[in-house]
Parts: C-alpha cells; sequence; structure tokens
C-alpha cells in the first residue's frame, strides 16, 4: 500500500512538470494555431541558463530561477519573430518542419556549447524530505514543489485567461484573429504573449524536471517535450484544465506501468492509452467541440 | 458637412485577381450611405480594406482628415470606427457579456464603458437576457444583435456593416434596420453594405452600386431606388 502511494506522488510530481510544459504547447497552440515542437528544448535551455546561474554564477535559487525564466521568454519570442511570423500565412506543414529545425538547431547550439557530457544538475528544491505514516512513507521536497508548483501556475493562468484584458484579449485571438483586430487586439503582440508565458514556463518545468531527475543534457527536453504534447492532446488540444488533466494522467499512468507492468513498456503503454482515448474522443478529454451557426 | 470618411483610387488584389478597381466614395458626418452590389463585387473587400483587414494596393483612405491606409487594423477602432463584419464573427465560446466587453477592449473609462453596456442593452434586450449565453449558442438574429452591440461598446463615431440582414427572417431584418435607424439618430455615422437593397435605400440618404469592382452608380438613396437600371437589376418588388 504504502508504495503504491510512493508511486502515485512520484507520478503525480512527473505529471506535474508534464502538465507546466504542456501548458506552454496547449496555449501556443490554442492562440497561433501551430505546434512549437521546439517548445521541449526551451526546457532545456531553461535548465542550462539555471544550471549557470546557480552554480557557475553562485547566484541564490530564487534569482536563479528568474534568470532562467527571462532567458527562456527572450528565447521564445525571438524564435516566434524569426522563425514562426514570417510564416503566418503559410501552411501549417511549412511551420510544422520549421519548428522541427528549431528544436534540432536548439539542442545542437547547446551540444556546441555545453558539450554532449551530462551537467549533474543540483536540486533547487531545499526542502527535506517529508516523513508521513510513521516513517513509512518518503515524500521528497521536489515532489512536494513540483505538484505545488503545478497547481499554483494552473490556478493563476485560470484566473488570468477569465480575468483580465489580456487574458480575454488571448481568446478572441485564439477565435478569430480578424474580428479580434476589430475590436483593437493587437494579434502579433497577443501571439508574443503567448510565446513568452508558455516559455516562461518552459523554464520552471525543466527545472522541476532537472531537480528531480538530476542530468542535463542537450537532448534533457526532447523526450519531456513529447510526453508533453501528449499530455495536451490527451487532455485536449487548446485548453489549459486539458493540459493539467492530461498531464497529470500521463504521469501517473507512467510511473504506475513502471512500477507494476514494465519500466520498457511504459511508454508504449502510455502511447496505447493516448491512442484509445483519440479513437474514443478525437479532442481529446475536454476539447472543446464549438457549436457554431451558419 | 464635413466629410468623415473620404475613399480615392482604391486598388485591391487578391493574388492576381482585381478586387477593387481603383474605387472612389466618401461618407459625410452623419449620413447613413449605402453599398451595395452583387456577390462577388467586392463591398466585404471594400470594408475590410478600410478597416485595415486586407492591404490595398494603392490608393488613399482618409477618416477624419488623416491617412489611415497604412494604419494596423487594431488601431483602427480606438479612433472611433467600428466594423460589424460579414457573417457577425462572435466569439463563439465566450459568453455574450464576454463578446461586449471585447468590444470595449481599447477603453479605459470603466464608467463610459458601464454606460454604453447598460444603452446597448437598451437597444438589445435580447442581450440583457442571454448575457450569460455563449454567444455560439445564440439564434442567427440574435447573434448579429451581438455583432452589432459589440461594436457600438467602443462608443464609434462610425460604423461600417457588412451585410447585417443576411440570412435573418423578415421580422428580425426589420429590427435590425430600425436599429441602424436608431444608433444613426444617436450621432454615429453609418456606411452600410447590404444586398437588401430595397431596406438599405430606405434608409440611406446616399448610395453607390458597386460591380465586378468598380462604382458604377451613385447618388442619393431616394434617386437610386426609383433608377430603372437599379430597379431591375438589384430591386425587387
Ligand atoms: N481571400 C480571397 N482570396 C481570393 N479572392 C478573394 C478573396 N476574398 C474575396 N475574393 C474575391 O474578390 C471578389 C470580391 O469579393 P467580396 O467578398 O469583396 O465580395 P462581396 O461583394 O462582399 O460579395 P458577397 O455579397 O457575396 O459578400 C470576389 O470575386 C471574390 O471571389
Ligand atoms: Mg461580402
Amino acid at each position: 500500500m504504502m508504495s503504491f502511494i510512493s508511486y502515485l506522488l512520484n507520478g503525480l510530481s512527473l505529471g506535474s512538470v508534464y502538465a507546466i510544459i504542456a501548458l506552454g504547447y496547449t496555449m501556443v497552440y490554442g492562440i497561433a494555431k501551430m505546434l512549437n515542437f521546439a517548445h521541449g528544448d526551451i526546457l532545456m535551455v531553461g535548465g542550462y541558463a539555471a544550471f549557470i546561474a546557480l552554480n557557475s554564477l553562485g547566484l541564490p535559487v530564487p534569482v536563479s530561477v528568474l534568470v532562467s525564466m527571462v532567458v527562456c521568454t527572450l528565447l521564445g519570442i525571438t524564435i516566434e519573430k524569426v522563425a514562426y511570423k514570417p510564416l503566418r500565412k503559410a501552411n501549417s506543414l511549412s511551420v510544422l518542419i520549421t519548428a522541427i529545425g528549431v528544436s534540432y538547431l536548439l539542442q545542437n547550439l547547446a551540444q556546441l556549447i555545453f558539450t554532449a557530457n551530462p551537467k549533474s544538475f543540483s536540486s533547487f528544491v531545499g526542502i527535506e524530505p517529508i516523513k508521513l505514516a510513521g516513517g513509512q512513507l518518503t515524500v521528497s521536497g521536489e515532489t512536494v514543489v513540483t505538484i505545488f508548483t503545478c497547481v499554483i501556475i494552473v490556478a493563476g493562468l485560470v484566473t488570468f485567461i477569465n480575468k483580465t484584458k489580456a487574458g480575454q484579449a488571448m481568446l478572441a485571438v485564439s477565435e478569430d484573429k480578424g474580428a479580434a483586430t476589430l475590436m483593437g487586439v493587437d494579434v502579433n503582440g497577443t501571439i508574443s504573449l503567448t510565446f513568452a508565458i508558455g516559455s516562461a514556463l518552459a523554464a520552471i518545468g525543466g527545472i522541476l524536471l532537472c531537480s528531480a531527475y538530476p542530468t542535463l543534457t542537450p537532448t534533457t527536453g526532447a523526450m519531456p517535450g513529447i510526453k508533453a504534447f501528449v499530455a495536451a492532446v490527451l487532455g485536449g488540444i487548446g485548453s489549459i484544465p486539458g493540459a493539467f488533466i492530461g498531464g497529470i494522467i500521463l504521469g501517473v499512468l507512467e510511473n504506475l506501468a513502471k512500477a507494476y507492468i514494465s519500466s520498457k513498456l511504459s511508454d508504449a503503454i502510455v502511447f496505447s492509452v493516448l491512442i484509445i482515448v483519440l479513437l474514443v474522443k478525437p479532442t481529446g478529454i475536454l476539447g472543446k467541440k464549438i457549436m457554431e451557426k451558419v | 458637412m464635413s466629410i468623415m470618411l473620404d475613399v480615392k483610387d482604391l486598388n485591391v488584389y487578391y493574388g492576381v485577381i482585381h478586387a477593387l478597381k481603383g474605387i472612389s466614395f466618401h461618407v459625410n458626418k452623419g449620413e447613413i450611405v449605402t453599398l451595395i452590389g452583387a456577390n462577388g463585387a467586392g463591398k466585404t473587400t471594400t470594408l475590410q480594406t478600410i478597416t485595415g483587414l486586407i492591404p490595398a494596393r494603392s490608393g488613399s483612405v482618409m477618416y477624419n482628415g488623416r491617412e489611415i491606409i497604412h494604419t494596423p487594423g487594431h488601431q483602427l477602432v480606438a479612433n472611433g470606427l467600428a466594423h460589424v463584419p460579414e457573417g457577425r464573427r462572435v466569439f463563439a465560446t465566450l459568453s455574450v457579456y464576454q463578446n461586449l466587453m471585447l468590444g470595449a477592449y481599447t477603453r479605459k473609462d470603466k464608467d463610459g464603458i458601464e454606460a454604453t453596456l447598460r444603452t446597448v442593452y437598451e437597444h438589445f434586450p435580447r442581450l440583457l437576457e442571454r448575457k450569460n449565453q455563449m454567444a455560439g449558442t445564440l439564434s442567427g438574429g440574435e447573434q448579429q444583435m451581438l455583432a452589432m452591440g459589440r461594436a457600438l461598446m467602443s462608443n464609434p463615431e462610425m460604423v461600417v456593416l457588412d451585410e447585417p440582414s443576411m440570412g435573418l427572417s423578415p421580422i428580425y431584418v426589420n429590427e435590425i434596420f430600425n436599429i441602424i435607424e436608431k444608433i444613426h439618430d444617436s450621432g454615429v455615422t453609418v456606411l452600410l453594405v447590404e444586398q437588401n437593397a430595397n431596406k438599405a435605400l430606405s434608409i440611406a440618404d446616399r448610395a453607390y452600386v458597386l460591380e465586378t469592382g468598380n462604382i458604377t452608380i451613385e447618388g442619393a438613396a431616394q434617386d437610386l431606388a426609383n433608377d430603372p437600371k437599379v430597379k431591375a437589376a438589384y430591386l425587387s418588388e
């Protein structure tokens, strides 16, 4: 029983990381209508930025987090401006190929600068493990902080979208760029803002991921990026609560499959679940089916 | 009478298609001007070029004496120029209220927005009844009201309306035209694109006929309504 709870908590923690990354995927998809396959690599850059800030520059943890977020925000905005914006009217396949190109570019640049040798990432979480149930259950500080951070981020984003003008503008742009323009919404500015938020979240996701799994390489972001994409699709791409639910389900499933079935098959199981869910509900768990009157 | 909107030699292309072939027309402050024409004549293209959704190849669009042909679309509404687009284009997944508030996106005067919201609800009591309903679930006529209400939320000096009566039952058509007149009476200048030429000419001061990218007839709305050519082509009995 205790081991089950422990696997579950680890799953929740991993799922929270997926969710934080998936939020960026889903927001960018919802607003710019593109899959930013370089999103996972932004996370990796965030990891390196945080690593340098903390270990090489000796900055305090909160400042290092901030540095990493700023670096990723600037990177995200720049990628959007340079690589994606010129393709705003191109077909989605060109955009997708460009995104994959950006992904490899970031990985190769990281390899050039940091080499492929893994860096051992020291945890950003200074909380001691918590012992529960008379010492039978140990919950790491990383687990607690990751789950907590994820919940705060989701709640914050939902509030931002529903309660602020900028959030409403995002919803308007995601539905109809032309109509949003007529309302006075700066569509390009809104897309930039979306990339900025998504990339800042990727930085947080990267730090939390590397704190729990402390090896940092140029491909650190690749697999979590794909998993987060799966989580976003599973939850219903474009939906913020969907990204949260999708991420959590994915993380828990992956950890339980690893523990009880086979650690080799866990990814296969996770992807099978995706396929089954999409067969039953092609828009994902919380995917919107917009009713439109003509 | 001062000219509010002055369009000169406007040329617009879609790739190689020459959609607007150097059209010129104007709208005086306080007028209702209608632009009528068959499907594909270029009416929507004209309005979208004016409000910056489509770039022009050449020509000039002066609004209140200022050249706006290169002004980004999103900056126009803050200058008092609102556009009710063809097909309504309400934000389907947002509530009626959220749609209306997006109409006031560029405004900062909280009290003013509240006051405008009350006026909009007076024009369209149906929107007040349904303020929490998702816009996508409104009927076509209600969506048209919402699209108009949303444009009014910016407190415009001028509205351009693109076929507001399209696809509506006769009762709704009458209601929409009544409201256009009311909006006009409250001091808003109106540029109205319509295929329902009967109705449009009955409320307009002046009119232009657009045929495949050219303005072919212009004059007082009353005169056009009696013009045999216009009657034959655009007015059904
Ligand atoms: N995005 C586009 N790409 C290519 N051609 C277009 C595009 N939009 C409009 N056109 C063409 O430009 C011409 C004018 O179209 P427009 O929509 O302005 O006509 P309209 O007068 O509004 O017609 P309707 O009454 O059917 O709405 C048409 O021949 C149309 O096919
Ligand atoms: Mg049209």
